[in-house]
């Protein structure tokens, strides 16, 4: 299967003063073009395993690489050119254009001198039209909607024309139209423009009707990998989720239905 | 109309200002004839010696202190940063008081010892504020710095008390933020030290852009973001004890100014450090003016000019951003 974008080998990663590891031995690939949604309760170390495929944490043992070499050789501007990020959280603080704000992802090209000339002014201008958001360039950060902001987030990750793009619980905070508005624009941005895309998120139905692989976390370890049909059984749900549930083909997608507790045939004791 | 020539207008307006008026009792056409060397021997050297190195010191130091207020909001993420309520400025004035009691007596010495303070100040603040998750808390990191601040106060307090009589006088108006110490020698040190952090900081300009959207994606866009925090806190350091060192403890500048520009015209810092250094620079060279003569013959400390003016803005700030 092609080459691989990350590649994280028997990671570990315990915090300072912690009883337990939030990653322990852990082992993924992301391969160039995937889309891979990865999943997991809270807690289960979705946020610390990316941080580590990132190269913001070290790992207490094992090893992450990205493009084929050991994640915390690249310098940060050099991985910013090849793989853009958008947070779990990020709010605006100061008065900002949305196009300056935009422009903010041309750093990893220009750097922290260079003028910006017309190609990037283009990628800026190109970005905001992918994003949808080309109408908000002159509007301030601190005066858009969720659903505003997360396009702007999004157009920023976008002028940094990375290879990978990498979304950390995204959607968290949006509703359901604006929800499914990233995912829809993120897939096709991942299809259509070549690029590979991981999507963190504890929305398993959600990811399963857009992402073409799917890991599982569960207390640290990747417990299942593989396309969502394989990976989102019922013996995986229940173990890694703690509770009964269902599963569905719908619309052409897995499905995980949650039962209720007093249920017929969902007591909680059945587990 | 072009916003630079705004406050280039501004800065000239000001220090004019400054030069025309003050307590020797010559009017506005004296004051201009005596900057040129003509007429009355006095005025020519009060408005030579006294009055133009006053007004340019001025200038400088607010124009850095409003640069430093820019900078410690990009890092702490809050509008409501400035080297005052941070607890810099304090720190900054017990090392330079700890100098001059220790008998450092040396202009250059000085600066010196009140960036020793300044650091000591910041970290210790940022280790009060830095709470379990590592991010930090507005309210706590205010809270520090006006704890840190009165800490230095008091220490301050016990040196002067314990001090020879003959400084005290002296150092307590100091410690209330004045220029009745200017000089030419004076202008010339604090110039020697603001210049490099200023340009240290300018340089910086695009990844305190990109600091000020939060540490994390900062370091997402290509920032490296620890050693970048280092130097950025260490110029903060440096200018404000440089400031500190020449005028004593003046609040409030570096809160109002880049706030008055970052709601005109943004917070992009290649236009926000320029133009907040123009602002405060004018800014205080107006404030000075108006300390030495709003009740001539009596000055008041300039710092009670800036923080009657501060203050309001503060409690405007602190209702919009911080609760």
């Amino acid at each position: 299967m092609g080459d691989l974008i990350f590649t994280v080998r028997n990671v570990s990663y315990r915090y300072r003063g912690a009883r337990d590891d939030a990653v322990a031995g852990a082992n993924l690939d992301v391969p160039r073009g995937a889309l891979l949604g990865i999943v997991g309760p809270n807690g289960s170390g979705k946020t610390t395993l990316l941080q580590l495929v990132l190269g913001v944490l070290r790992p207490s043992s094992g090893s992450v690489a990205a493009f084929g070499r050991p994640v915390h050789e690249w310098r940060r501007r050099d991985l910013a050119r090849r793989v853009a990020v958008v947070a779990q959280r990020e709010e605006p603080v100061f008065p900002l254009r949305v196009r300056e704000f935009v422009r903010l992802g041309r750093y990893p090209h220009a750097g922290p001198y260079r003028a910006l000339d017309a190609n990037d002014e283009a990628a800026v201008t190109r970005a905001l039209h992918r994003a949808d958001a080309l109408h908000l360039a002159d509007r301030w950060t601190l005066a858009l909607s969720g659903g505003e902001w997360q396009r702007v987030r999004l157009a920023r990750a976008l002028a940094q024309e990375p290879e990978v793009l990498v979304l950390d619980e995204a959607t968290a905070n949006l509703d359901l139209r604006h929800e499914m508005e990233t995912f829809e624009l993120v897939t096709s941005l991942v299809h259509d423009h070549g690029l590979t895309g991981v999507l963190v998120t504890h929305h398993v139905n959600l990811v399963a009707r857009f992402v073409d692989r799917i890991a599982v976390l569960d207390r640290g370890r990747v417990v299942a990998e593989g396309a969502p049909s394989a990976v989102l059984t019922r013996d995986v749900i229940e173990r890694v989720f703690a509770w009964p549930v269902d599963i569905v083909e719908w619309a052409g997608a897995v499905q995980v239905v949650p039962r209720r507790a007093g249920g017929p045939a969902g007591r909680r004791g059945e587990l | 109309m072009n916003r630079w020539v705004v406050l280039v207008a501004l800065a000239l307006l000001a220090v004019a200002a400054g030069i025309a008026v003050g307590p020797a009792g010559f009017g506005i056409g004296d004051a201009f004839a005596g900057l040129l060397g003509h007429g009355d021997h006095a005025a020519v050297a009060i408005v030579r010696d006294l009055r133009v190195p006053r007004v340019l010191l001025a200038f400088l130091v607010g124009g850095s202190l409003a640069v430093t207020g820019a900078v410690l909001q990009a890092l702490v993420r809050n509008p409501l940063a400035d080297p005052y309520l941070l607890g810099l400025s304090g720190g900054a004035g017990l090392g330079a008081v700890a100098a001059i009691a220790a008998g450092v007596s040396s202009a250059w010495g000085v600066p010196a010892l009140a960036a020793v303070g300044a650091i000591a100040a910041i970290l210790l603040v940022y280790r009060l504020a830095v709470v379990a998750d590592a991010v930090l808390d507005t309210r706590v990191l205010l809270l520090g710095g006006v704890v840190v601040g009165s800490f230095a106060a008091a220490l301050v307090g016990a040196i002067l008390a314990l001090s020879p009589a003959e400084g005290l006088r002296s150092a307590m108006l100091w410690l209330l933020g004045g220029f009745d110490g200017a000089s030419w020698h004076a202008l010339g040190v604090f110039t020697v030290y603001a210049i490099l952090p200023l340009a240290l900081l300018y340089r910086d300009r695009r990844l305190l852009d990109l600091l000020s959207l939060g540490e994390e994606p900062a370091r997402f866009l290509g920032a490296d973001v620890e050693p970048l925090k280092r130097r950025l806190y260490l110029a903060a350091s440096l200018l404000t004890a440089a400031a500190v060192a020449v005028s004593g403890i003046i609040g409030f500048v570096g809160l109002v100014v880049p706030h008055a520009i970052r709601v005109l015209w943004g917070s992009t810092h290649a236009k926000l450090l320029p133009s907040a250094f123009l602002l405060g620079g004018a800014l205080l060279a107006a404030a000075d003016a108006v300390a030495r003569t709003a009740f001539a013959p009596l000055s008041l400390p300039v710092g009670v000019v800036t923080a009657v003016l501060g203050v309001p803005v503060f409690a405007v700030l602190v209702r919009r951003w911080a609760i």
